[in-house]
């Protein structure tokens, strides 16, 4: 049974000084990963996201075609029913339209995270000695150029049709981050669904059934007042209609009103929840 | 280091739903040895090695690497394992240096560090003209290359291997048997599992042989070997003879039942002693069963394995052309 420690060096080879010492790098290996190096691995698994959005430009079909699309089909389809002509609409559906492309945005987070997650390079990345959470929020950091993309557009789309926004540069900029901000909360909601779902054409179902309502059930497209009772209530505290209400108050005010805090709660909220049930998940899942 | 072993396990124990995937093993591999767990697919080597590698929870039993509890600090058990998984577990969308420099930066390397590694391992793995090409340009033995290379970023003390070999033609093949000897010399610790006898036989300094989640024999391949008698008489028998009345022959005078290939008739008989063959003949024939071809000789691996298990091991002959479409659970 017992075999000869340290044996190996085959004969013929002179002995060298072990390359590898088990003694050291046991009494070297941590118990825990610190808050520094869990975000310095998220920002690694950023890097890695970034590279392939750039080798695989048609990842950005969705959030440059879309934005472009939807607003001039939506300005031209509903603005003259429902304010009577298309620019007199733009004001109300530009930032309806930056809410919706954001939150279609996130429902791509998850379903690459869960293609990703099959491929074998997963399997490395569990093994490796780093926060759960990074092969997660890596994916999702590089999102953020995603999202900066789709609300960016929506708005130059709206000004090649004749939008003016009132609250000028600095307004529409800080509807932008509220939307990259939500967007970026909402996602965990997503990477959720990606960590729990069987595939990647699952995680595109669930999301389709989360993300119809909320954004057609919001105050994005529609006023309120035209609503039924049960409907509008409903609406209203839906979190879309504050980011849509709140990015209104910016871009065409350039007020910050209570419906930015409203969103920016909202989306705190999603993530305390959905982050630490994503990593649960994820690490369950192994 | 204290003597305790740098794997240790008691009792381990998986289960998938009514599936006892691994059903209780037990194992000890020393510093420095190269540990060959050796079972046929779906026998549960690669669920066993995922437990310890942190991969999959542990049901039940203990694990403990170079005396670190595996399930109660998985993170450590991280810091000192290097894991190369059946399929190359690199990224696609990135190029080779890519790749190291990004398990180098996780590693917590400096982003400089992380380069030098990347490019000194490209180096030592005959990697170097192919350090900027995607990894879908790379050949089968060039992945498995590079994705040992992964493994040994931070030169941990102990690599497991799984199925290392598999798929790879029998001249990578011995390029990665060098590559894993040169690992052991350098004072790695390994623990691989493979399907092929010859493997573990060329490279394990101990084997455990794992059936149905149960280990089934442990030594070194001699020890295995000599366990299953010191020789072995092949026999093939004629066309249209009584295969069936051979094996009660064969039980009646040595008392061990032969392993026979209905289709070519071949029958193999374990033998306490090379004598015993005579007399073998020799009941063979007053029982009437005529013979086309005999030879006495030491048993292989192959043999051990199908008196230990019952069965075959599959497709030990084919090693290099066999390519298996079932990558991370071999268990169903």
């Amino acid at each position: 049974m017992s075999t000869v420690a340290t044996a190996g060096a085959p004969a013929g080879i002179q002995v060298r000084t072990p390359a590898v010492d088990a003694a050291t790098a046991v009494a070297r290996a941590r118990p825990h990963v610190s808050i520094g190096e869990t975000v310095s691995q998220t920002f690694s698994m950023a890097w890695r996201a970034l590279k392939k959005m750039r080798r695989n430009p048609e990842q950005f079909f969705d959030v440059t075609l879309q934005p472009l699309l939807f607003t001039a089909m939506f300005a031209y389809i509903f603005g003259g029913a429902i304010s009577g002509s298309p620019t007199k609409y733009l004001p109300m559906l530009i930032p309806g339209i930056v809410a919706q492309t954001v939150l279609t945005t996130c429902m791509s987070t998850g379903v690459q995270l869960r293609e990703d997650m099959e491929k074998g390079v997963f399997d490395r990345f569990k093994a490796l000695p780093i926060a759960r959470i990074a092969p997660l929020a890596g994916p999702m950091v590089a999102d953020l150029v995603r999202y900066l993309i789709a609300a960016g557009l929506t708005f130059v789309m709206g000004v090649i049709i004749g939008y003016r926004p009132g609250g000028g540069v600095l307004g529409v900029l800080g509807a932008i981050v509220l939307a990259i901000f939500t967007g970026w909360a909402l996602a965990w909601v997503f990477t959720f669904i990606g960590t729990i779902a069987r595939n990647a054409r699952s995680v595109q179902g669930i999301s389709m059934l989360i993300l119809f309502p909320l954004t057609f059930l919001s105050n994005a497209f529609v006023p309120v007042s035209t609503l039924p009772r049960a409907l509008a209530d409903f609406v209203r505290v839906n979190p879309v209609s504050h980011l849509v209400s709140a990015s209104r108050d910016l871009a065409n005010l350039g007020v910050i009103s209570g419906e930015a805090g409203w969103t920016v709660l909202a989306g705190l909220v999603v993530i305390a929840i959905f982050a630490p049930l994503s990593v649960y998940s994820y690490k369950r899942h192994i | 280091m204290t003597k305790e072993a740098c794997v240790y396990a008691h009792g381990l124990v998986k289960r998938f739903g009514e599936l006892r995937a691994v059903d209780g093993i037990d194992l000890q591999v020393g510093q420095g040895e190269i540990f060959g767990v050796l079972g046929p697919n779906g026998a549960g080597k690669t669920t066993m090695l995922k437990m310890l590698a942190t991969l999959l929870r542990i049901d039940a039993g203990q694990a403990r690497v170079f005396g670190v509890d595996v399930a109660r600090e998985p993170h450590r058990v991280r810091q000192l394992v290097g894991v190369t998984g059946q399929y190359a577990s690199v990224d696609e969308d990135l190029t080779a240096t890519e790749n190291l420099w990004l398990f180098g930066r996780l590693h917590g390397l400096r982003a400089a560090d992380a380069r030098a590694t990347a490019k000194d391992l490209l180096g030592q793995f005959g990697l170097e003209e192919a350090a900027n090409r995607p990894i879908s340009q790379f050949s089968g033995g060039m992945r498995r290359r590079l994705d040992l290379a992964a493994s040994l970023i931070t030169r941990p003390p102990l690599i497991f291997l799984d199925e290392p070999t598999t798929g790879l033609d029998p001249r990578t093949r011995g390029q990665m048997w060098e590559t894993i000897r040169g690992l052991v010399a350098d004072g790695c610790t390994i623990l691989l599992t493979t399907q092929y006898l010859d493997e573990a036989d060329q490279l394990a300094d101990r084997i455990a042989v794992i059936d149905h989640g149960r280990k089934v024999a442990e030594g070194t391949p001699d020890e295995l070997k000599t366990s299953v008698g010191s020789s072995t008489l092949q026999l093939e028998l004629a066309p249209g003879a009584d295969q069936d009345l051979a094996r009660q022959v064969v039980w009646r005078v040595v008392g061990r039942e032969p392993v026979l290939t209905p289709e070519s008739g071949r029958m193999n008989v374990p033998l306490e002693t090379a004598d015993g063959a005579a007399d073998v003949l020799i009941g063979l024939r007053q029982a009437g069963v005529t013979i086309t071809a005999v030879s006495v000789a030491k048993p292989s691996l192959d043999e051990v394995f199908l008196t230990l298990t019952g069965h075959d091991t599959g497709d030990a002959d084919e090693a290099g052309e066999t390519v298996r479409d079932e990558p991370f659970l071999e268990v169903r």
